[in-house]
Formats: C-alpha cells, structure tokens, sequence
C-alpha cells in the first residue's frame, strides 16, 4: 500500500527525519509509534502531502505519491478544528467535496454516517455550539467520508471520553474490515497491542524498530516465566535451574513467582523440578508489553 | 481548479449570508445620505436667519436715517429716544439691537452695535454692508458721482472654465471633481483595509481552529490562499455593485421628485450628473481589484505568520505605512496639485498607486501615466501574491512560534 524510502526532512536548525524507511501493506493497521518530537507528524504531513520530503520517496500502490492520491487518503490531525461559525452539515459536505465527492454523494454518506453515530439532530447545528467530544465525532466522520483507501490517524482517541473512543475504534475496526488500510500514531500503547497488526518505533528522527507486534514482542523473550502452585510454600533452595525475579503469596494457599530461566534450560526442566513438590496452577511465559519495549528502546537510544 | 471555486464559494457565500452583510448595503449609503442632508442643513441654517430682529438706528449724522433696507427677518427702524432707554429696552429683548452712529462716524469704531446677546455673524455683515453702501453713495454724491450711473458701467464678470477635449468642450465643475477624487481616496483606501483585513482575519481562523491542516491535505496552500482573497474580493466588488445600483435609483428619484423645487440638493445632483462616471467607475474598479489583490496577498501572509490578531501590529505597519502616507496626503495636498511630480510618482508605485491615481484620475491625467501605472499594478499584484504564497505556505503550519521578520525570510527560501 505504502512504502516510504528512504526519507530525510530538515528544518532550519534541526533534523526531523533521517533516513526513515517503512512498509505498510495493504489493509493493515499500522501504529506509527515514538516520543513527542520524534518526527511522526512530520512523517504523516509528507504521506498527506502538506510538506514534501528533502530526499527520498513515496510510493503509494507501487505509485510516486502525487495529487491524485490526496482524495484516496483521508486525515485526521492531532489538532483537531473545524470552522467554528459554519453548519456542521455543509461542513461536511464542503470537506468532502474537496476531497473530490460530489454533493449529492456528500450528502447520502453523511446521512448514514449520522444515523449510525447519532448524529442526526446535529445538521444544522454550528461547530461552536457543540461539546468538544461531539466535535471530534463529527470531524472523525469527515475524515472518513469519501471512503479512502488510506486511513491516516493522528491521536484518534485523544480528547474522546471512553464511551466514544470504543466507539471510534469499532468503525475503525470497521472501515479496517472493508478493506481500509489504517495508519495511527499514538502514544497510547494498549490500543497498539489491541489494534495494530505491525508498528514502527520513530525516536529522535530515526527510526529504531519496525515489524508485527507479534513478532517484536516474540524478539523481546527473555526466558520470563510466570508459575502459579496452590499448596504448601516450596522452599525454593540455592541450586535452581532458574533465577526468582518476584514472588508473592495469593489469596488462599495460591503463590505465584516470576522466574528468568538460566541458560540451557528449558520451561520443561522447570516444571520438572516443580511437579514433585507443588500443585501447578498456571505456567505462563511473560513477554514484554509493548509499552515496555518502547520505553526500553527509547532509553537505549539516549 | 475545481477546488479553487469550492473554496470561493465557501468564503463568498458564508459573507454574505451575514446580517451584517446584509445590513452594511443599506445603513452606509443611509449614513452617507443622512450626513449629506445634515451639511446642506447646517449650511442653510447659516445663512439665514430663523428669527425676527429689529434693529433700531440711533443716528446722530441724520445720513444713515430711514435709508436702511429691511430684509428678510431683520428691520430697520429709526429712532430719536434717548440711548439709555434704547439700552434699558434692549436689555429686555434679546431680539433688539441698538444701532449707535457717532458723528464722527468715520472715525474707527465709532458706530456701535448693542444687544443682550452677542449679534450673529450674518446681522453684523448685513448691517456694516449697509453702513458701507450708504457711506459710500453719500460719498460719491458729494464728488458729484450718481450713484446709478456708477452701477450702469460696473462691470460684473465670472469665470466659466471651460476643459478642450477631443469630443467636446465640456463645462467642468473643480469643485465636483475635487470632491468626487477626494472620496474615491476614502474609499478605495478604506475598501483596501476592510477587505485585506478580512482576509487576514479568515487565515488567522483557519489557523487557530486548526482546520488548516484538513484542507491543505486535500489542497494545495496556494489553492486555499487564492480562493480566500478571490472570494473576499468578490464580497467586495458585491458590495460595490449594491451601493452604486442603490445611489444611481435613489439618485433618479431624488432628481424626479425634486426637479419641482430645486434646491442646494438638486443642485448638487445637478452637479454631479455633469461628471462623466463611467471611466471613474472604471478606474476605481480596477484600481480597488488590483490593489486589493496586492494588497490582501500581504495580508494573507501577515495572518498565515501569527497566531492571534494581536500579533499582527508588528507586521501591519510597513504594510500599512505607504497607504495611510498616501491617504494622508491625498487629501491634504494631492487634490490641489494632481499634474505634481510626486503625485505623478505616488500614481505610479503600485503600492500607493490605487489611492493617489484615484486622486488624479478626475482630473484627467496623461494616457502614458494611466497606462504605466496599470501595468504595474498587475506586475505589483502578481509579485506580492508570490512572495506571499511562499510565506504563507510554511506560515500556516507554525504553532507557537514566534514569527519574526528573519524567520519569514527564512520561510521564504524554504523548499516545498
């Protein structure tokens, strides 16, 4: 869908992205993912288009990005705004007619879009009369309304109270479904593991990792294991074929305790060495959340 | 381009869909009316007197008796009472004034005038008119002169100027054409404000509620900037076309209704139909298109470098500065000397040229002149809209920065 090569963008004085490469294919969910100041906006404003890329490429469909692309994505910046004194429907109406909608079109898609957010009292209504939850509906429904191929979300769920925002993330559940390639930074990590199939990591103008959630999260093993046994506490003695990183006493006779596996050892040798002395509940590897990962990678870095 | 009109659209019908708008066509030619019709009120009012007054001529050369001539609301009546019950009587009427000939009466300030109020201007010029005529009749008598004969041979001539042009000897009024360069100053000066203004304050909107970044994602920053300044420009040219269909009916009916009873009002629609508007109106369309064009594209870029009208004052003074100069000696200096070298140069810098060619175009100024100073009108217009594009375009995605006169040079050099 979109592969971005190779893409440096300077500004008087400092570097907003050196070098940045990325693959998004088509009908993911991709979470552009870093630090305030990591160049993520910089990197979506080339793919929208605002701002053009000092060196480097982008291909859109095995196409060089150009004009024609612009009515194929659809964007919803971090700051969100509409004209404050306008009807929220000819707003609409006008933002998807610049998106190359007709205004009979415009007007059929809006009317489903309303009736299915609730929004149909609103038409006639100004931005400025409206709760800033409402606004961002309303601003979310323009984003998406001439159906794009290419879904570009800044901080989608910022500013929604949790009832809109799980409603905001099942259309983009949706609009995923249908076919909707999605690209969202965020700095929320539970919605990354929750929504995105892939991600990249943007720090300081570089970016530092990039691939399936899944598969980072696999690369981030570290022989982290967490048991669970219900009886007696064993008395775990020096010679162990594992190290005890935590342990703690549960309600009833349950104790849990994360171990780090010593090398050479399987989680089968533990359980081995477990079986005779507990009743084993649980036995679970414990991979590192994503929210981990980028705060480790981020660390690293600096 | 088909965006383009989209946006125009939008900036020309959310104007003028306002009550504001709406109420603008009707109240300014109302207050322009209003004030016209106050002036020529005040000035009658001047002139005339609205009251009764007597004056009553204590004349102790006995040549002044009985010779005065009484007008309209003032009389004259000659007296012999004692001038201390002329004084005691005229202390109860504001309406009496005591006429007090001495008879020396040649001698300066000899003849005095006493009332409880201060006389008006137009009592004292009519009765030192008097004094003097008839001083000046007994004078010519005794050097044997009649005074009829020396009416017979005095001469009365006025001037009639008279403009050669190619189709015609046309009468001119200066004073028409002083007035009618004077307000076209006025108000392409100030349609040049309010509509620049305008814009900037839609590129400071646009900017502040942040809804910039959603439509440069679907057009070009340029796209956005042209169809704001053209779609203000046609609010403009709108409201122009409202006022002059609005003067030119009234203007009718006023003249039907008032060819009756002419008076200082149908005189000055007299006037003012003896003046050729069509290459006026002309001329001030182009110049106020032009010069808005020029103009707004500044604006445009002064509000795309903000983040609120309060910031603006740096940048609106060097713009504002060659206009308001301009203005300023426009109706003080220009009117009165349009063929002057500086006002020929004014007339031909696109940045004063829309006020200072306003001001001499009644006065028919030379073809080369009109033409250079158009041509470079476009030329100025199509140089500012560049320079402001580019401004504009890295102007309008800066928050919270500053902007200072280095960083919009800088902006300036920027690549796409």
């Amino acid at each position: 869908m979109l592969s971005i090569r190779n893409i440096v963008k300077q500004y008087a004085g400092h570097t907003a992205l050196s070098g940045v490469s990325l693959e998004i294919e088509s009908g993911q969910i991709f979470g552009l993912l870093g630090p305030n100041g990591a160049g993520k906006t910089s990197l979506i404003r080339i793919i929208n288009q605002i701002t053009a890329p000092d060196s480097g490429e982008v291909y859109f469909n095995g196409v060089k990005l150009n004009q024609q692309h612009i009515e194929r994505i659809g964007y919803l910046p971090e700051e969100r705004g509409l004209y404050k004194k306008m009807e929220i429907g000819e707003q609409m109406i006008y933002l998807a007619r610049l998106k190359g909608l007709s205004r009979a079109e415009a007007i059929k898609r809006l009317k489903v879009w309303f009736a299915k957010l609730g929004m149909e009292t609103w038409w006639k209504l100004k931005i400025e009369e409206l709760s800033k939850g409402m606004q961002q509906k309303a601003q979310f429904v323009a984003t998406v309304l001439h159906e794009p191929d290419l879904i570009i979300l800044d901080e989608p769920f910022s500013g929604f109270d949790p009832v809109n925002a799980e409603i905001i993330k099942d259309e983009i559940l949706e609009l995923n479904k249908k076919g909707a390639t999605i690209l969202f930074s965020t700095h929320r990590m539970e919605s990354v593991e929750e929504l995105c199939h892939s991600i990249a990591l943007l720090n300081l103008s570089h970016k530092i990792l990039d691939g399936k959630v899944k598969d980072i999260r696999k690369s981030y093993r570290n022989s982290t294991y967490l048991i669970e046994y219900q009886g007696e506490k064993v008395n775990l003695k020096d010679t162990l074929p594992f190290t005890i990183l935590e342990e703690n006493h549960g309600d009833d006779d349950s104790y849990g305790i994360k171990i780090k596996l010593n090398e050479d050892v399987s989680v089968n040798d533990v359980l081995q060495y477990l079986l005779p002395k507990a009743r084993i509940n649980l036995l679970q590897e414990v991979i590192p959340s994503m929210n981990e990962i980028f705060i480790e990678q981020v660390n690293l870095i600096r | 381009m088909d965006k383009i009109l989209l946006i125009i659209l939008r900036e020309y019908i959310t104007r003028v869909r306002k009550k504001s708008f709406i109420v603008m066509i009707f109240v300014v030619p109302a207050l322009i009316f209003l004030m016209g019709y106050v002036l020529t009120l005040v000035g009658k009012n001047s002139q005339e007197l609205s009251v009764d007054q007597t004056i009553k001529v204590s004349d102790q050369t006995s040549i002044f008796a009985n010779k005065f001539t009484n007008i309209k609301h003032l009389n004259f009546e000659s007296v012999n009472s004692p001038i201390s019950a002329l004084k005691e009587e005229a202390s109860n009427n504001e309406n009496l004034s005591i006429l007090i000939i001495h008879k020396g009466y040649t001698m300066k300030d000899s003849v005095e005038i006493l009332s409880k109020k201060k006389p008006s201007i137009i009592v004292l010029n009519e009765v030192s008119k008097q004094l003097n005529q008839i001083a000046t009749n007994r004078n010519l008598i005794e050097h044997h002169i009649n005074p009829a004969v020396l009416k017979a041979i005095n001469s009365d001539i006025s001037l009639n100027a008279i403009e050669i042009t190619k189709t015609g000897d046309n009468k001119t009024n200066i004073g028409a054409n002083i007035a009618i360069s004077i307000s076209c100053a006025i108000l392409i000066y100030l349609s040049l404000f309010i509509y620049g203004a305008q814009v900037m304050r839609g590129v400071i909107e646009e900017k502040t509620s942040r809804i910039i970044e959603v439509i440069i994602s679907s057009v070009k920053p340029f796209q956005l900037m042209m169809g704001k300044i053209i779609g203000v420009g046609l609010v403009g040219l709108t409201q122009f076309s409202a006022w002059i269909i609005l003067s030119m009916v009234s203007t009718k009916i006023a003249g039907h209704t008032l060819a009756t009873t002419p008076g200082s009002l149908f005189g000055a629609i007299q006037v003012l139909q003896t003046i050729h508007f069509g290459p006026i109106l002309f001329y001030f369309l182009f110049y106020f298109l032009t010069g808005y064009l020029l103009y707004s594209a500044l604006f445009a870029a002064v509000g795309s470098a903000v983040d609120s009208e309060t910031e603006t004052q740096q940048f609106m003074f060097p713009i504002t500065l060659p206009l308001l100069f301009t203005y300023i000696l426009a109706v003080s200096v220009l009117f009165q000397a349009p063929d002057s070298p500086l006002a020929v140069w004014l007339s031909i810098i696109p940045f004063t040229a829309p006020v200072a060619m306003m001001v001499r175009i009644p006065f028919d100024p030379a073809p080369w002149q009109i033409a250079l100073s158009m041509s470079l009108m476009v030329v100025g217009f199509l140089f500012t809209t560049y320079v402001a594009a580019r401004i504009y375009r890295v102007g309008v995605l800066m928050y919270g920065k500053k902007a200072s006169y280095k960083e919009l040079v800088k902006w300036f050099f920027y690549k796409e």
